[in-house]
């Protein structure tokens, strides 16, 4: 639907302008993945202020906006062994490739880094091959 | 100032992924679903995400250090290694089952329900034995780069 292109451009916007100040203010590329994972493993060392205070925004904007707007929903499958097998495969993947959609798609794809295109080639063929699998397949999702 | 902006980038990019309708796995999954009922939003997010960074890419070249004096991170040259395709391979496939990734996950926090909080921690369990499991990686799959810390 057209509407949900404009807001998808208009989401989208927010995203990479979100992503263009924290490099040009912080010098730091914005990558979910990356920002999370640091923190989880302890790999952040002395810049776990900054990441804390971004997943702090992250968390807390969308749950704002979200009740203002009189809710949200996710729309997640009710089978949550296929909800935990996923959530293993995007961690343990991202921080295999070092980065996900905002790393490698967002960051990497503007700055024509050839890992940042190469990653989100094959993490959206992958996916689409996946999808084919498990819901045309299956009927798993 | 540094903890400041950095608030305000993560407020910034989760108003981004509700509004883009990211934080909705339908559109997630509508957008991999090329031969279902195919969904080209997720486009439209990437193209919008990418504009504005491609200037700051720019304006960043042009600079030399960020605004707060760190240095901007260099260009990764190591290339596409097995690593690399094989984490995208696996992080695809977790993407298209569920239609989360890690930002719009920890978007969804406060109301992704039951659902949510089991993918979140399934995620972050993941993403905190990545570390050994890369150093048993570093043996059967040299890496070109350093490992785990390094920019995309």
């Amino acid at each position: 639907m057209p509407t949900d292109w404009i807001f998808g451009l208009l989401g989208g916007l927010c995203i990479g302008s979100a992503a263009a100040v924290y490099l040009l203010c912080n010098g730091r590329i914005m990558g979910a993945s990356g920002i999370v994972g640091a923190l989880v493993d302890g790999s952040a060392n002395n810049t776990w202020p900054e990441k804390a205070s971004f997943l702090a925004g992250l968390v807390a904007v969308p749950a704002i906006i979200a009740n203002l707007a009189g809710g949200s929903e996710t729309h997640l499958t009710g089978n949550l062994a296929v909800i935990a097998v996923a959530g293993l495969l995007v961690g343990f993947g991202t921080r295999l490739a070092n980065g996900c959609t905002s790393g490698h798609g967002v960051c990497g794809i503007s700055r024509l880094s050839l890992r940042g295109i190469v990653a989100t080639a094959v993490y959206v063929a992958a996916g689409g091959v996946v999808m084919v699998i498990a819901r045309h397949g299956l009927g798993l999702i | 100032m540094r903890n400041l902006v950095a608030a305000f980038a993560g407020a910034l990019f989760g108003a981004g992924l509700l509004l883009s309708g990211m934080t909705d796995t339908t559109k997630v999954q509508g957008w991999l679903d090329i031969f279902g009922d195919w969904d080209p939003t997720l486009a439209f997010v990437l193209g919008g995400a990418i504009l504005p960074m491609a200037l700051a890419w720019r304006i960043a070249a042009r600079r030399g250090t960020s605004a707060l004096g760190t240095p901007f991170p260099p260009p990764n040259r190591s290339g596409a290694d097995a690593r690399l395709i094989t984490g995208s391979v696996l992080f695809g496939a977790g993407w298209a089952l569920a239609g989360l990734c890690p930002g719009p996950a920890l978007a969804s926090l406060t109301f992704g329900g039951a659902g949510g909080a089991v993918f979140l921690i399934a995620m972050l369990a993941a993403m905190l034995a990545a570390p050994r499991a890369g150093r048993w990686l570093d043996r059967t799959l040299p890496p070109k780069e350093p490992p785990w810390t390094s920019a995309p």
